[in-house]
């Protein structure tokens, strides 16, 4: 048979939540084309509801994924790395397609990317001691503080940098415990759909990472207004959408990222700015044990 | 209007007439039910009727907690909350009633002290019902003496497996009448009675005993209240009413979980047993963490935001 006459098989691209790939609960899709217009797969549209269940698989997997110890979530980091190594053909033509790149610089950008998980790997048991610590204070007590995760986090990823964009705001979030749901680029959700695959057989718990395609605007506002979202990050959403978002998520009092210059070029050196973004930081006091005037240690 | 006695005295005569009278109800057809109890599932209730189903299951639920690690302070908290459901929004509906074991119905009595809130208990050596006769019109007594407004019994499964149903029918009547004015639920513990055919004809033995209500279970086996086996129960409760115009309530428990499942039963009731049946007087939900699903989803209802579980009490 000659390699012509092959029919290929055309992949069903589906939502990752929960640990699992469902389609859309409203049974929706829309055209996804390259950059050129040419059709290249059909993918669900989400719906407030998907949104809503995203946030319950996240809720579900927060206490296990937060109290996993930073050693143990650096090798889950690490392992997402060694899973995308064996795919970067496939994630380097899908980045290639939907940001109408040459094959190389898609190359170095999903390179970057498998990169980028190594380095926050990396971070997972170093964060505490770059923004926690010893406090002195006066008085016979250690005062400690340190760094833990703010929750759920609702994500918009970058409409543009379809992969190395996405996983530059999904790495720093989970590295410090958190969980997502992720709105994939709504242009070019490819990339973001198959990272789900990649993910699923990394050791990461379900819903730890949930990744929803569609309307940013229309998934924002459910996500930016649920009770049980702790915080928003809004790097891919434009500036009119992120005002709303940020109005609506005030409510709660949702930790919110607003997008920054920093945004712009996602090849740069990443810096811990989103690593300490959704961080909150409990502090103890603890007596020394040594004297105090009273001649007791309290 | 007939009573009981008259219109089934000749039923319960025996041993043989009472068996000869359950084994000729018509069989079970278990694909049938499942797939009525399915379609009838997949009504689409939204905007206000959502908001009155919500508020209606509210009001029929039986809050219950019977943990061995129940404590007098949990069964007040769980008092309080079954007046003031959501301290937020005065407008939500109370519930029917607290379910509580009989030592803590006291407790709950003084919880509820000055409200219409019913204090119901189970009793009869539950829930595996294993006990002497005596023992468990004791526990009962007890129960009523402590003040309970409703007794839940649990039927002895052994006997009626085993055929013995004049058994049965014989410890309902006696523990109805130990109950004297407290309203009395029959627990069948449907997911052990094994076939549909068998929770149909404990259904009619429930009822032949003198149950206020009939209830699915216990709540403390692998299968609870499933919506087939609560149509079956529906069915058999107006079908009651048609022939002796006695009206009988129904109670699913255990395993009712979300607002979707819940607003599932009250379509059931009003397409089988009728409109009439929609009231906390005829039926009720055991059950204890539907509520704080119900009240989220009466929050997002309210308020049009998701709400989540920060937002209701932790029990």
């Amino acid at each position: 048979m000659s390699e012509s006459s092959r029919l290929s098989v055309l992949k069903t691209y589906k939502l990752y939540v929960g640990g699992k790939f469902p389609r859309s609960e409203s049974g929706r899709v829309y055209e996804v084309t390259d950059h050129k217009g040419t059709w290249l797969a059909n993918v669900p549209l989400s719906s407030r509801k998907d949104a809503r269940d995203a946030v319950v698989a996240a809720r579900k997997a927060f206490g296990g994924w937060s109290g996993a110890t930073a050693y143990n979530r650096g090798q889950v980091l690490y392992r997402v790395a060694e899973m995308l190594e064996g795919r970067r053909n496939q994630f380097a033509h899908e980045v290639a397609h939907a940001e109408g790149l040459s094959k190389s610089a898609a190359a170095a950008q999903v390179e970057a990317a498998v990169d980028r998980w190594v380095w926050y790997a990396g971070w997972t048991d170093k964060i505490g001691q770059v923004v926690g610590g010893g406090n002195p204070v006066a008085g016979p007590f250690f005062n400690l503080s340190t760094p833990e995760p703010t929750g759920v986090v609702a994500i918009v990823a970058p409409q543009e940098s379809s992969f190395l964009g996405l996983v530059s705001v999904i790495a720093p979030v989970i590295a410090t415990g958190n969980t997502a749901v992720v709105i994939a680029s709504e242009r070019s959700p490819l990339p973001a759909l198959a990272l789900g695959e990649v993910l699923a057989t990394s050791d990461l718990p379900g819903g730890v990472v949930n990744v929803l395609s569609g309307k940013a605007a229309e998934l924002g506002a459910p996500l930016a207004a649920h009770q049980d979202v702790n915080a928003l990050d809004l790097t891919g959403a434009g500036p009119e959408l992120a005002k709303e978002l940020e109005i609506a998520a005030a409510d709660n009092l949702k930790r919110v990222l607003r997008p920054g210059p920093a945004d712009a070029d996602f090849t740069a050196d990443p810096g811990t700015h989103r690593l300490t973004a959704f961080l909150e930081t409990k502090t103890v006091w603890h007596p020394t044990g040594s004297l105090g005037a009273s001649g007791t240690a309290y | 209007m007939p009573t009981t006695a008259n219109a089934f005295a000749d039923v319960t005569a025996s041993d043989s007439t009472l068996r000869r009278f359950l084994h000729g109800l018509p069989g079970v057809d278990p694909v049938g039910l499942e797939a009525r109890a399915a379609s009838l599932g997949t009504r689409s209730i939204k905007t206000t009727a959502k908001a009155y189903a919500i508020d209606l299951a509210i009001s029929m639920i039986d809050l219950t907690t019977l943990e061995g690690a129940d404590t007098p302070g949990k069964v007040r908290a769980l008092a309080a909350k079954a007046v003031n459901p959501d301290p937020t929004d005065r407008t939500t509906p109370r519930t029917a009633a607290v379910c509580v074991y009989p030592d803590m119905v006291a407790t709950a009595k003084a919880g509820l002290a000055g409200t219409d809130v019913k204090v119901a208990s189970v009793a009869t050596a539950f829930p595996a019902g294993r006990a002497a006769l005596d023992v468990k019109l004791a526990d009962v007594r007890d129960a009523v003496a402590a003040g309970a407004d409703e007794i839940d019994m649990v039927i002895d499964r052994g006997a009626f497996l085993a055929g013995h149903y004049l058994k049965v029918h014989e410890e309902i009547t006696a523990v109805k009448e130990a109950s004297g004015a407290a309203r009395l639920k029959v627990i069948f513990e449907t997911g052990e009675l094994s076939t549909y055919d068998n929770i149909r004809r404990a259904s009619w033995l429930g009822m032949l005993g003198g149950a206020d209500f009939i209830k699915t279970s216990t709540g403390k086996v692998a299968v609870n209240a499933t919506p087939a086996n609560t149509l079956l129960m529906l069915e058999a409760v107006r079908d009651f009413r048609a022939q002796t115009g006695i009206q009988i309530g129904v109670k699913p428990a255990g395993g009712i979980r979300s607002t979707k499942d819940a607003i599932k039963f009250l379509v059931l009731v009003n397409e089988t047993a009728g409109a009439d049946w929609l009231d906390n007087h005829w039926f009720r939900f055991g059950a204890s963490s539907l509520l704080n699903d119900l009240l989220m989803q009466r929050q997002k209802l309210a308020t049009g935001r998701y709400s989540g579980p920060d937002y209701v009490t932790v029990d």
